[in-house]
């Protein structure tokens, strides 16, 4: 089962975090502080997994953004390497060659995306067409709300 | 006007009041609206009372929607019975009609926040809700519905009842999405219950058809990657059958062939088909398969290990690892792939292939395995420096096929990364030396040169002193056939062993060594001993408590007992293993006199001391021990020399103490209660430093209760070098006659990373052995 998942820049920004275990407000700024530092010390050729306290991170840089999941002990690390990039795959055609702007200045739309592809740290959909027509619709009904 | 507010037990008196309906609703719409009005000020005092109010009206039925704002406000609030209101209020004004009847999308919203946050209460509440969720005919909801039964059981064990049933039935699904989901339920049922675990493995068959479909046709294109159909599910299915299949040998029997086709038809040219191929090596090794099967598996690691997807070498490894202890052959098979992979860039991965290496060292590829990890010692980076180190040793001492093979693997290691390797690696090495006879000359020769090369490695410079000090003759001596013959006189010898002990570099202990292997030097050389005396007496006023009193005490040999000195530091004699009782006397009286500055000691007249000493000549007691530079546990014979009350092995000994610890420096409590002395409690505190920074000016003071009497020793030191350099050690003497309760407090001082630190705190949790 995923733990959670982090996204922040290379600046050590965080953009989103989603966190599927319950843990305090404090300790997770303290995971987060500690994880992020260990991932930006990496340097660009070594490998995406690496130990951390009890859990195995699984990291992935695309572009200036790190996308850093952190999974237990009998978990696939490969195919957490797949989910990042589905999830990435997911913004992308969403938002349409996406960027750090985008998900900056529209993280809750990423947040949604997110909440459509996993749940409680599993994996809902494995189409990608599917979990972007769910957005779409979702969208749909936000607009006509609006509207009504 | 403002009406003062109704209390809770108020508004529900007045409510059973009302005589009719219409009365009621009256009463509840103006506590409504008052409610709704202290909402809107914000009136904090009483919020959590108006909540209260409203939640007894939602109960009765009434809506109630307003307040769910307010909630999270109580919720926020830092006093206890805010939270508690709040909470209740939280979990009884979720919209439930979300989750039964509202758009698919609100469902679809409601079950994902249940599913992140849900509580266990909500868990237990919302239930039979998403159990109907469960068999709603829209794909959308049912697989969202299907994670929620995950989460629920997460939380809640006792829930795996309500979700059991529908399982079977979900398994017929076609929607991969619910496919996914009831894999994953049914998984986590089965993790947290053997009595699930059994029920599924009916399912056994049917998990192999639907994997068997989906490798071989796929149900649709639009869950392929890359080729392959539906990798997330095709690994989710592997791993429930990996914990269906575990120890049991029908479930494992029926997998056997469908494994197999996975691993040979997977495609591996991208990531995720290697993803499905490494889950399928993983859940072959955990089942009860068939021997050819997991040839198969060991060697499709073998060809992980030489793609050149980094990630793909590093999982490779780590199974490897785990796999070494279970199928040795066949992974030896990839050893050489193995030791390539130490020499990778990447510190992750050459940790692996370290521990992987180490793992594989056996008795007929010891010496190759030695010299590539030698190799590696050289080239490796720091932080790996001291487990390749320690490995290499223990390995040497399993495997190694000659003594001298070993001394020479001992003695490179030690001066490539001597500062890396554990405390008794020292103790070790002298005893292996001490033990082989016919290695003395070799070994005296080959540690001379590397000192006379070197003398910053701690560990090396003091087994080299060690040595010298014994066998300077042998070095004097001039031939040996297996190095070239070294021609070294005698002052060259003193020399260098001056130059240790004045070197800035060298620790206390090390000095302690030096100086020892000079005074023997005394009688194994055959000059004069003018400049040996002259060096002694200089050390005679050093500040080191510890080499001040050897030197003294050398110095008095020198001068008042010279007849004895000969016979105090005569050869030792070798470690056998049924030595004679005298040989082992005579090996105590020398070792009493190297012993006698391990344990911190009080600066009392010399004489005495000696006196002691020669006691100790004519008949000892206690165990044979070791050299040891680090540990202050006196043995018998030491007792003696000190004038403490006999400490024999403690025989139930009093559990130690880890009593502070802080940035990486840790102070250990260890206890002694001699058996004669019944008020007297030993108490050593011993500092060590984990961290990579020094401490420094280290000062420890303790205070006990007014009926107890302290009395503490000087310490060992009061530096503790960075990284678990030599610890700092003092003790602590407490007579207790009338067993009172033992209470300590300490006090710490120290510099460290720059900062003066000062602790001040009482010893909680001190054994009851200590003073009882």
């Amino acid at each position: 089962m995923m733990r959670f998942m982090l996204l922040f820049s290379r600046q050590g920004k965080l953009r989103l975090q989603k966190w599927y275990l319950a843990t305090s407000d404090k300790e997770r700024k303290k995971m987060v502080r500690e994880l992020m530092q260990v991932v930006l010390a990496r340097k660009p050729k070594m490998c995406s997994f690496l130990e951390w306290r009890d859990l195995k991170v699984v990291y992935k840089r695309y572009a200036s953004l790190y996308f850093c999941c952190a999974i237990e002990g009998q978990d696939n690390e490969l195919i957490t390497l797949e989910l990042i990039h589905r999830y990435v795959e997911l913004l992308d055609k969403y938002f349409g060659s996406v960027c750090e702007l985008d998900i900056i200045f529209n993280f809750e739309k990423a947040y949604f995306i997110l909440d459509e592809f996993l749940m409680g740290g599993d994996v809902q959909d494995t189409s990608k067409k599917s979990v972007l027509k769910a957005i779409e619709q979702a969208d749909l009904l936000q607009e006509e709300m609006g509207l009504a | 006007m403002v009406v003062p507010s109704l209390k809770l037990q108020d508004l529900i008196e007045e409510i059973r009041g009302a005589k009719t309906q219409a009365q009621e609703r009256e009463v509840i719409q103006k506590e409504c609206a008052h409610i709704r009005a202290s909402f809107r000020d914000g009136d904090p005092v009483h919020r959590h009372r108006q909540l209260a109010k409203l939640l007894y009206v939602h109960m009765l039925g009434y809506p109630a929607h307003f307040g769910q704002m307010e909630c999270l406000k109580l919720i926020a609030s830092s006093r206890f019975t805010d939270k508690r209101v709040g909470y209740l209020g939280a979990m009884l004004l979720l919209d439930e009609s979300d989750l039964s009847q509202g758009i698919q999308p609100v469902q679809g919203l409601a079950l994902c926040t249940l599913s992140t946050m849900g509580s266990a209460e909500m868990c237990r509440d919302l239930a039979p809700e998403v159990e109907k969720l469960l068999l709603q005919p829209s794909p959308y909801v049912r697989k969202k519905a299907i994670l929620t039964a995950v989460h629920m059981i997460r939380k809640v064990p006792e829930l795996s009842s309500v979700f059991l049933p529908p399982c079977a039935q979900l398994l017929h699904e076609r929607h991969h999405g619910i496919l996914l989901g009831t894999i994953t339920l049914i998984t986590e049922l089965c993790e947290r219950s053997p009595a699930a675990l059994r029920h599924f493995r009916k399912v056994v068959p049917q998990l192999v058809h639907i994997l068997r479909t989906l490798v071989t046709m796929g149900y649709s294109t639009e869950h392929s990657i890359s080729g392959v159909s539906d990798p997330f599910l095709q690994v989710q299915i592997l791993r429930l059958l990996r914990i269906l299949g575990r120890n049991h040998e029908e479930s494992s029997e029926t997998m056997n062939d469908l494994l197999a086709q996975v691993a040979t038809n997977t495609d591996t040219s991208r990531n995720a088909g290697n993803a499905v191929l490494f889950e399928t090596v993983l859940t072959i090794m955990d089942i009860r398969s068939a021997a050819g099967l997991r040839v198969l598996a060991v060697n499709i690691l073998g060809r992980f290990l030489l793609n050149s997807d980094r990630n793909i070498r590093y999982v490779a490894l780590t199974s490897l690892l785990r796999l070494v202890q279970s199928d040795h052959s066949a992974v030896q098979r990839h050893r050489p792939t193995v030791v390539e992979c130490l020499r990778e860039t990447d510190a992750s991965l050459s940790r692996r292939a370290l521990e992987l290496s180490l793992a594989l060292v056996n008795s007929s590829n010891v010496r190759a395995m030695m010299q590539e990890l030698q190799a590696f010692l050289e080239s490796c980076p720091p932080d790996l420096r001291a487990d390749c180190a320690s490995g290499i040793l223990l390995a040497a001492e399993r495997f190694a096929p000659t003594k001298r093979w070993h001394i020479d693997t001992i003695l490179h290691v030690l001066t490539t990364a001597g500062t890396h390797v554990r405390d008794d690696a020292v103790a070790n090495l002298t005893q292996l030396i001490g033990g082989a006879q016919e290695l003395h000359a070799y070994s005296v020769r080959r540690l001379y040169n590397a000192l006379a090369e070197d003398i910053s490695q701690q560990p090396l410079v003091q087994v080299a002193a060690w040595c010298i000090g014994e066998y300077g003759d042998l070095l004097l001596a001039g031939n040996c056939e297996e190095i070239e013959p070294l021609q070294v006189d005698e002052e060259e010898v003193l020399a260098l062993l001056e130059k240790v002990l004045q070197s800035h570099m060298s620790l206390p202990a090390t000095r302690g060594y030096a100086l020892t292997a000079l005074m023997k030097l005394s009688t194994r050389l055959c000059g004069d001993n003018n400049r040996i005396r002259q060096v002694v007496s200089i050390y005679g006023s050093c500040l080191d408590v510890e080499l001040q009193q050897r030197a003294v005490e050398y110095d008095t040999l020198f001068r008042k007992y010279d007849h004895m000195r000969a016979a105090i530091l005569e050869k030792m004699p070798l470690v056998e293993r049924d030595g004679p009782q005298a040989d082992e006397e005579a090996k105590e009286s020398k070792e009493a006199a190297q012993l006698s500055e391990a344990a911190p000691v009080p600066t009392e007249p010399q004489a005495s001391q000696l006196l002691d000493l020669l006691d100790l000549l004519d008949g000892a007691s206690g165990d044979v021990q070791h050299p040891p530079h680090l540990d202050p546990s006196p043995g018998g014979a030491l007792v003696h020399l000190l004038d403490l009350p006999c400490v024999p092995p403690p025989p139930a000994p009093i559990p130690d103490l880890k009593v502070f610890e802080r940035e990486g420096v840790q102070l250990n409590l260890s206890f002694i209660r001699p058996p004669e002395n019944p008020a007297l409690l030993l108490i050593t505190i011993t500092a060590t430093n984990f961290s990579e920074g020094d401490v420094t000016h280290f000062i420890c003071q303790a205070a006990v209760p007014k009926s107890l009497q302290l009395q503490l020793q000087a310490p060992s030191g009061n530096t503790v070098p960075a990284r678990g350099g030599l610890p700092i050690t003092q003790l602590f003497r407490i007579l207790n006659p009338n067993k009172a309760p033992l209470r300590l407090k300490l006090r710490l001082t120290y510099d460290h990373f720059h900062q003066s630190v000062q602790e001040i705190f009482e010893v909680n949790n001190l054994p009851v052995e200590s003073w009882q």
